[in-house]
């Protein structure tokens, strides 16, 4: 709740500043956030650079693709400063996403097993 | 029912916080999305469409990738480049992707100076992001031909399991056209705001109607959402 406030005052600031229409945000946050996407991909890019693996790799990487992903949805486009029924509407649908990745795994698993024990090149 | 179905462009009717709102605003008789234009509204649906397209993509890759009992190839080393002697591995994968967030960052400025009526920044900036899309797209084709001359194909290829073709030409054939698109996009709209159009209130050719700067807000929806799917890719495909 108190974070709709927060959002709720940022849009009145921002609304304050002139122009009624559309998005109007300062300047100045876009390029922060430009910035911290250039960081967070060298992040990235120097996870494989030196040659970090196994679980290390895995979490690090996803880490830095959703801080990406969500400060790009966030911010860039303008996600965080929409009311919150265009909000839900557009970001819940995509956790379902999440069902067919397991679904998808497990299907993924089972059939690595089954050319194991058919054609014995598995484990 | 306390608010009749007009159109809400303009204000936006205050609600309880959380869920509550959320219910008041999806309830009968009313526009779900208050203050929200219909074309950035059907942008974001849209876009909402892609994203389980693209998912699609990701995770049959992922299926195949997990099943297959052969050594799935090495993207660290199949997309590294020897430049001046040093071979960096991703290197070209790396620049694309610093590309492609610099297009997304200067199309957000495109956004701002649209909506501050500042119409020669607005166009530069517009310009500048199809500049870096389409250097962005020139990568992918070297890229593709590298790939194509060591004899990679979607059946098969030197280094490992024949799915890793298929995956990589279809995940990012099927980006590379969207960013593509996205440049043509551009284009036709930076035209716009250069003639003045959505000054002036022309009527577009095609659909007869008033444009107004919001389209390069919407514009810039499908841009960033673009780079949105880059992010995805170059975790899962190139460095997982």
């Amino acid at each position: 709740m108190a974070q709709a406030e927060g959002h709720a005052s940022a849009q009145e600031e921002s609304h304050a500043s002139g122009h009624e229409e559309g998005q109007q945000h300062p300047l100045g946050i876009y390029l922060k956030i430009w910035a911290w996407l250039f960081v967070l991909s060298t992040g990235s890019y120097l996870v494989d650079y030196f040659h970090l693996q196994g679980y290390l790799r895995w979490s690090l990487i996803v880490t830095f693709m959703l801080l990406k992903a969500g400060l790009i949805v966030a911010v860039f486009m303008h996600m965080m400063w929409e009311r919150l029924a265009l909000m839900y509407a557009i970001v819940v649908p995509p956790l379902l996403v999440v069902v067919f990745m397991m679904i998808g795994a497990f299907e993924g698993f089972y059939t690595f097993i089954t050319r194991g024990i058919f054609f014995g090149t598995g484990s | 029912m306390a608010q009749p179905a007009t159109t809400t462009a303009g204000h936006s009717p205050t609600r309880p916080d959380g869920w509550q709102g959320i219910v008041a605003d999806w309830s009968s008789d009313q526009r779900a999305f208050k203050n929200v234009p219909w074309g950035k509204a059907m942008m974001w649906i849209f876009l909402l469409s892609d994203t389980f397209i693209f998912s699609c993509f990701l995770i049959s890759y992922m299926t195949v990738r997990v099943s297959t009992t052969v050594q799935w190839p090495n993207p660290s080393e199949v997309f590294a480049l020897t430049i001046g002697g040093e071979h960096i591995p991703l290197i070209l994968i790396a620049i694309m992707t610093f590309i492609l967030i610099s297009s997304s960052g200067t199309m957000v400025l495109a956004v701002n100076y649209g909506y501050r009526r500042d119409r020669a920044r607005t166009t530069l900036f517009m310009l500048l992001t199809a500049l870096f899309g389409a250097t962005f797209v020139g990568m992918q084709a070297f890229e593709w031909s590298k790939l194509i001359a060591e004899g990679v194909r979607p059946w098969g290829n030197p280094m490992g399991a024949p799915q890793f073709g298929s995956s990589f030409f279809m995940i990012t054939g099927f980006h590379g056209f969207h960013v593509s698109m996205g440049v043509l996009f551009l284009l036709l709209i930076a035209r716009k705001v250069w003639r003045g159009d959505f000054d002036v209130n022309k009527r577009g050719f095609f659909t007869s109607r008033k444009g107004r700067y919001e389209i390069v807000e919407t514009m810039g929806l499908y841009w960033h959402f673009v780079d949105l799917v880059w992010v995805f890719i170059f975790a899962f495909f190139y460095l997982w």
